[in-house]
C-alpha cells in the first residue's frame, strides 16, 4: 500500500514548495521574530498576521522519540521497527519526523540531528533527519 | 455579581450501561439506546422526561437518531463536548451548565462505541474499529499531514513520545507503569462487567510485548464495544428521586495542546497546558484539595498518562507521579489514592472514558465492586493530553 502523503493547502503550500527545493522553511513573525510550526495565519505570541517563510538551519536535537514496533498502517509495515522523533530545531520549533540510518539503541533525547530531504512524489518531498556531524 | 459557578447545582441521578466486550457485533445506535433506557430505569424517570442531551463530538448516535428512537417531543437543548476522550468529564460540565442556567431540567449524557478492533462497520473515521486504520493512502488533509507520513499514525504512538519525554525529565520507570496496570487489573478482577479479569503481576507487564517504546501492550487501554449513559438533573429535584444523588460539586474545562500535534503540545510549559489549568479552576470552585479526594477516575488510555495526570491534578508534585504509584499507590483498598476502581479503560472497557465516570457515581452511591469506605468525594478527569475537563462528584 502506498505511503499516505500530504495534500498542500493555502496555509502550507510554501512549506512544501520549499521542501521540494531542498529547503526547510518555517513561518517567522515579522513583528516579534518568533518562528512557528505548524503553519497558521497568526503569531501565537503577538497575534501579528505578518510573516515570512524563513529558512531553518535544519539543525536541532531529538526532544523525544519512540520506536514503533506495530501495529501500524500497512504502508509502514515493511519498515518495522522504525523510529519517530520530535526534533527541537535551533529556531525553537518542534517538528515530527524520523532519523534515518539510526539503530534503535543509538537513538536518544539530545541527539544532534540535521535535516535531509527525501523525495516522496512529484509534488511532495518529506523532511527527515540524520545524525549530525 | 457572584462568580460564575456550577458548584452544587446539578446531580447525577441515573446510570446505565450495556455489557462490554471485544466484538459484540452490535450497532452503536442499539447499544446507546440500551444504555439510555437502563439509565432512565435506574433513575425512575421516563425517556420522555429528557429535555436536554450532551454527547461526545465523535458520537454517532446524534440528536436526530435519538429523537427517532425515543420519539421525545421534549428534547430541546443539546450540545457536544470537544476532543474525544479529552471531553470525558467536560460532558458533565456542559450538562451541569445547562441545569444551572435553567436551559434544561433532565439532561442525558451518553457514549456508545464499537471500538473493538474487529468492530468497524463502515469507512468513516468514527464508524467503529480502529480509527487510524482508515487513514489508508488517501491524500492527507488537515493536521495529519505533519506526522502520518513519518509513521506516527495512532494515539498509542503519539502517547509513547509524550511518555518518553516524561521519562527523560522525571525518570519514570517500567516498574511504575506496571504498578498502574497491576492495580487497575486487580480492580477489574472484582468487577463482573470488566472485560479483562485475570490478575496480572509486574512480571506479566514486563513480559508483554513492546508496542511503541516505552509502551508495552499492558500499558495500553483495551479495544472494546459497549455503551454508557447517565442522567443529570437539578440538585433540588435529585433529592426526590430514587437513587442517592451524586452531586456535581465542581467542574472545569480548559483548552490546551493536543497529543496529535506534538509541535504545539510542547509549545508551552506543562503547567500552562489544559489539564493543569482545568485542575486549578476545579479546586478553586470546589473549595477542596487533592488531599480531600477519596477516589479518582483518570482517563487511563495509557499507564504513563495516569502518572502524569496525578501531577496535573496536584496529587503529586511535577515529576513525582511515578513514586506516587509505587507499592500499590493506586490500588483499592489500601493505596494512597484508589483510582479507576472499575478496572478503568486498561481492564474494564474502553468506552472513551465514560465508563470511568459511571464508576465514580457508583463510588458516591456506595455500590462499587471495589467500594472505598465512606466515599464522599470522587474526581473524574478527561484525557489529559487533549483540551480537557474534570469534575468532582460528592455524596
Amino acid at each position: 500500500m502506498s505511503l499516505p502523503l500530504p495534500q498542500p493547502t493555502g496555509d502550507d503550500a510554501e512549506f512544501w514548495a520549499a521542501a521540494r527545493r531542498g529547503e526547510l522553511r518555517f513561518q517567522r513573525c515579522t513583528a516579534c521574530g518568533r518562528f512557528r510550526h505548524y503553519p497558521r495565519p497568526t503569531c501565537p505570541q503577538c497575534l501579528s498576521r505578518e510573516f515570512t517563510w524563513e529558512q531553518s538551519s535544519g539543525h536541532g536535537t531529538v526532544y523525544t522519540c519512540t520506536i514503533v514496533r506495530g501495529p501500524t498502517l500497512p504502508a509502514f509495515e515493511t519498515e518495522l521497527p522504525y523510529n519517530v522523533v520530535d526534533v527541537l530545531l535551533d529556531e525553537g520549533v518542534h517538528f515530527v519526523s524520523q532519523v534515518l540510518d539510526c539503530p534503535p539503541e543509538e537513538l536518544h533525547a539530545g541527539l544532534p540531528v540535521e535535516a535531509v530531504f527525501v523525495l516522496a512524489s512529484e509534488e511532495i518531498t518529506l523532511v527527515k533527519f540524520r545524525r549530525a556531524g | 455579581m457572584s462568580a460564575p459557578t456550577i458548584r452544587d447545582r446539578a446531580a447525577i441521578v441515573g446510570i446505565g450501561q450495556t455489557a462490554f466486550g471485544k466484538a459484540l457485533g452490535r450497532s452503536e445506535y442499539d447499544m446507546a439506546l440500551e444504555a439510555i433506557l437502563a439509565a432512565c430505569a435506574d433513575a425512575g424517570l421516563s425517556p420522555r422526561d429528557i429535555d436536554g442531551t450532551v454527547r461526545y463530538d465523535m458520537e454517532t448516535t446524534d440528536e436526530e437518531n435519538l429523537l427517532a428512537a425515543l420519539g421525545n417531543p421534549a428534547l430541546g437543548w443539546f450540545a457536544s463536548s470537544a476532543w474525544g476522550g479529552g471531553g470525558a468529564a467536560s460532558v458533565l460540565v456542559l450538562a451541569a451548565t445547562a441545569i444551572a442556567a435553567g436551559m434544561a431540567s433532565t439532561v442525558l449524557v451518553y457514549r456508545s462505541r464499537a471500538r473493538g478492533k474487529q468492530s468497524a462497520y463502515g469507512p468513516g473515521a468514527h464508524q467503529g474499529g480502529r480509527y487510524w486504520e482508515r487513514l489508508g493512502s488517501a491524500p492527507l488533509t488537515g493536521l495529519n499531514k505533519w506526522h502520518v507520513p513519518h509513521g506516527l499514525v495512532a494515539a498509542f504512538q503519539e502517547m509513547a513520545m509524550i511518555a518518553m519525554r516524561h521519562r527523560i525529565e522525571c525518570g519514570t520507570s517500567d516498574e511504575q507503569y506496571a504498578e498502574v496496570a497491576v492495580a487497575f487489573r486487580s480492580h477489574a478482577a472484582r468487577n463482573p462487567n470488566a472485560v479483562m479479569r485475570t490478575p496480572i503481576t509486574i512480571a506479566d507487564h514486563h513480559a508483554s510485548r513492546m508496542i511503541s517504546d516505552p509502551l508495552r501492550l499492558l500499558d495500553c487501554c483495551l479495544e472494546t464495544d459497549g455503551a454508557v449513559a447517565l442522567l443529570v438533573t437539578s440538585a433540588a429535584r435529585a433529592r426526590d428521586l430514587r437513587q442517592p444523588p451524586a452531586y456535581i460539586l465542581a467542574g472545569a474545562m480548559a483548552a490546551g495542546g493536543h497529543h496529535v500535534r506534538l509541535s504545539t503540545f510542547y509549545d508551552r510549559e506543562r503547567h500552562d497546558d489544559g489539564a493543569p489549568r482545568a485542575a486549578r479552576r476545579l479546586w478553586a470552585m470546589a473549595a477542596v484539595g487533592p488531599g480531600d479526594i477519596d477516589v479518582a477516575c483518570f482517563y487511563d488510555f495509557f499507564t504513563p498518562l495516569v502518572i502524569m495526570a496525578l501531577e496535573d491534578y496536584g496529587f503529586a508534585k511535577p515529576g513525582e507521579g511515578g513514586p506516587f504509584v509505587e507499592r500499590g499507590g493506586l490500588a483499592w483498598p489500601d493505596g494512597r489514592l484508589p483510582c479507576n476502581t472499575n478496572g478503568g479503560q486498561l481492564s474494564e472497557a474502553f468506552i472513551h472514558g465514560f465508563n470511568n465516570t459511571v464508576e465514580a457515581v457508583r463510588q458516591i452511591r456506595g455500590t462499587s465492586t471495589a467500594q472505598v469506605k465512606d466515599c464522599e468525594l470522587a474526581l473524574v478527569a478527561g484525557g489529559n493530553t487533549d483540551p480537557t475537563g474534570a469534575v468532582i462528584l460528592r455524596r
